[in-house]
């Protein structure tokens, strides 16, 4: 067995009907696995729609979530991804006092910028690799931020 | 061709063949009760309450194998249905239960006997729909019944909300069922049946360890085939009693918690375990780290879930257990029986060493010899329900089951008032056959209301009630494993059981003598009515062999080693 408790992201394409997303969460809550991000969307121009889960496991847990998962019935697929290509979104308001040069250029960093300017605060939007996406919140903790947003991970195979 | 709801609701299920609907009305479902009092095609049952009448449609359904269908109310009516949901859940049973539901501009707003049922029952049952609307409602009870049905089989809810039973719309019942998400493996993969054909021909003491899957693909002349064929000896789980029948062999008999000895030494020193259709329940497989520890493992299961859930498998294989063993059976033509020769004078051994056994009594009634005197007495022309506790390890035991469908209980939840309305569901399924519920004092009270039921449709069902005047299962782990305090469980204060069933339109007995027990089952056979059977057992026996939950299965308790309350033994 391989190492426990390691990170990992599964993707879920369902059929769009009604609950379905209801049924997916219940059974993490109800064999009592975590599920540290949740993403969905309507996949364009079908009838499904793709969940992307972050979760934790070992990999027998891991074995019996995809088991499980493939029992409900509007399931279609699951993909436990090994080589993937995978994107978070996060949102940070700052006060318009701070340096918003310093915030720019550290946006730019990674993959985002400052994409709303008010009179009190600025929106700042980066789109990045979820472990960039925590590095760049540690970095934007000197900058006094006021509110933090994170999108939850999506990820595609590749 | 133009019908309101309900009367597609009517329409669907006579489509399906169904014969016999239990269930008990309310607002939400009413105008499928009016189209019910108007049609002719199936046969509707009023049990006296909603559990009832989903544990009547499990013993209907376990009885044939067909789905049983149980309708509700919606809030109240549906809560009381959830138990009998469970536990055909978690036993696997086919069912389709329809609900009534507020209407749809309710939904949402805490309405009158509104509930959630579809979030509810989401983690008891295979599937569950909520009707939308009407176009959709002959589709939904098509697929309810296909996926009850097929597949690792399981009871699926359809919740209809009552506007939708009163709109008018064209109805055709469709004839395919067409969901692309859905594709259950019934056919093993060739190669792996293959490698598990050579691993038992290489095997010193390979075993045969069946379950409850084995009855529900109806794979019990293939198994008992392959017994033969091979000679390998066979442990059957709780569900799975019946499978090769009493009296074989090579059944060495039931394993686990309450299994016999040489049964869970078979397991224990195995080197081959062939699964068919069991899922490594807690309560037979005792420690994990030490089942079956010297054993590879062969796991067919039509779950993919169930395989190598609990257990690490050297050939998984996903297939109903009636097909992989149609395709496994042939490759063992040329196997060398007496290859296990060793193997089987073993577990013979252990057998005499250990067989299961009791001390009988001349002054009192031991409930064993009550289950092994039905067995004479009626043997295999009866169908045995029974309840939860010591008299259903008992039954388990000493019955001599011998076909599958004949003993039908709550294995995996443990669901005390089961027996009795599953009785009332197994005798309208297969009336020809006797059908007797073995229970407890207390579990007997959980459903009793059922004796109206059985007396108003003449479902003459006998109850033999194992009283030891205590809930005698957890009596014993009071005994063994709290010091003797009896918390709770002291059921001395009863009804008068014979009085009860009389009040209700049956029989009532009380039996104290193994010649009064003789009578009272004669008598009740042949008077044909529904009856209370009140036997006065002795209060302290223990179900044992028995494995002290999370031991390893071969340190067993024996009856040797067995209390001494009230100086037994
Ligand atoms: C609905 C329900 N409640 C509680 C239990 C826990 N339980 C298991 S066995 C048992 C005692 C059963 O007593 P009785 O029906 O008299 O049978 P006996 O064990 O005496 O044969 C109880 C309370 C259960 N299985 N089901």
């Amino acid at each position: 067995m391989s190492i426990d408790n390691e990170r990992r992201v599964i993707s879920v394409i369902v059929m769009n009907e009604s609950s379905v997303l209801a049924r997916v969460t219940s059974l993490f809550a109800a064999r009592g696995y975590n599920i540290s991000s949740l993403t969905v969307a309507p996949i364009p121009n079908s009838e499904m729609s793709h969940i992307t889960i972050e979760t934790q496991g070992s990999s027998r847990v891991m074995e019996q979530i995809t088991k499980q998962l493939h029992k409900l019935i509007p399931v279609y697929k699951v993909i436990e991804h090994e080589e993937m290509v995978e994107k978070e979104m996060v949102l940070v308001k700052f006060p318009i006092a701070e340096n918003l040069s310093d915030i720019s250029a550290l946006c730019s960093a990674y993959n985002g910028g400052i994409v709303n300017v008010g009179t009190e605060m600025v929106i700042a939007m980066v789109a990045d690799e979820p472990s960039r996406v925590k590095h760049f919140i540690e970095a934007t903790e000197r900058y006094n931020p006021i509110e933090v947003v994170r999108g939850g991970v999506v990820a595609i195979e590749r | 061709m133009q019908m309101s709801g309900a009367q597609m609701v009517c329409e669907a299920i006579i489509a399906e063949g169904v014969k016999t609907v239990f269930g008990y009305p309310g607002g939400a479902i009413m105008h499928v009760y009016d189209e019910i009092y108007k049609q002719n095609g199936f046969e509707h049952i009023l049990t006296r309450h909603e559990q009832a009448a989903v544990h009547a449609a499990d013993g209907y359904a376990r009885a044939t194998g067909e789905v049983g269908v149980a309708m509700v109310t919606s809030g109240p009516g549906f809560t009381n249905a959830v138990t009998g949901l469970a536990t055909a859940y978690m036993d696997s049973i086919p069912m389709v239960v329809i609900s009534g539901q507020v209407p749809l501009s309710l939904i949402g707003t805490d309405g009158f006997q509104e509930i959630d049922a579809v979030g509810i029952s989401r983690p008891c049952t295979k599937h569950n729909f909520l009707v939308r609307n009407l176009e959709e409602l002959p589709r939904i009870i098509k697929e309810a019944f296909y996926l009850a049905r097929s597949g690792r089989p399981g009871p699926v809810l359809v919740d209809v909300p009552k506007d939708i039973t009163v709109d008018i719309g064209e109805f055709v019942y469709p004839t395919e069922v067409n969901i692309p998400t859905y594709k259950p493996t019934y056919k093993g993969n060739k190669r792996q049946i293959e490698k598990a054909a050579e691993a038992i021909k290489k095997s010193k003491k390979p075993l045969l360890y069946v379950g409850g899957g084995a009855v529900l693909s109806d794979a019990y002349i293939l198994v008992r085939e392959l017994a033969e064929k091979t000679q390998i000896p066979v442990v059957e789980t709780l569900m799975a009693r019946g499978v090769m029948g009493a009296g074989n062999p090579l059944l060495l008999g039931m394993l686990g918690m309450h299994g016999n000895y040489s049964s869970n030494m078979a397991m224990s020193e195995t080197d081959l375990v062939i699964s068919l259709g069991a899922r490594f329940d807690d309560r037979v497989t005792g420690k994990l780290s030490e089942f079956a520890k010297y054993a590879d493992v062969i796991h067919v299961d039509i779950d993919p879930a169930n395989i190598a859930k609990l257990v690490d498998v050297d050939y998984p294989i996903v297939g109903d257990v009636k097909q992989v063993l149609e395709d496994l059976i042939p490759l063992l033509e040329d196997v060398n029986t007496d290859r296990y020769q060793a193997w089987r004078e073993i577990l013979k051994r252990y057998d005499e060493l250990h067989p299961q056994s009791f001390v009988d009594s001349d002054t009192e009634i031991k409930p064993q010899w009550v289950i092994e005197r039905i067995g004479e007495l009626v043997g295999e022309q009866a169908i045995i329900t029974s309840d939860v506790g010591q008299h259903q390890m008992w039954a388990a035991q000493h019955y001599p089951f011998d076909r599958p469908r004949q003993w039908i209980n709550s294995g995996g939840l443990g669901t005390m008032g089961f027996g009795f309305p599953a009785a009332i569901g197994a005798k309208v399924a297969v009336p020809e056959k006797t059908v007797i519920n073995i229970t407890g004092d207390g579990s007997i009270l959980m459903n009793m209301q059922e004796l109206v039921t059985a007396a108003e449709y003449k479902t003459p069902v006998i109850n033999i009630i194992l009283n030891n005047q205590f809930l005698g299962m957890v009596r014993q782990w009071q005994s063994f494993f709290y010091e003797k305090r009896f918390s709770e469980t002291d059921l001395t204060f009863q009804p008068n059981f014979k009085m009860l069933a009389e009040a209700c339109g049956g029989i009532g007995y009380d039996v104290t003598t193994k010649e009064e027990f003789d009578a009272a089952l004669k008598d009740a056979i042949e008077k044909d009515q529904v009856c209370f059977m009140n036997v006065a057992i002795s209060r302290f026996e223990n179900v044992l062999p028995m494995v002290p939950a999370g031991g390893a299965l071969f340190n067993m308790m024996l009856p040797q080693k067995s209390e001494d309350d009230k100086g037994e033994k």
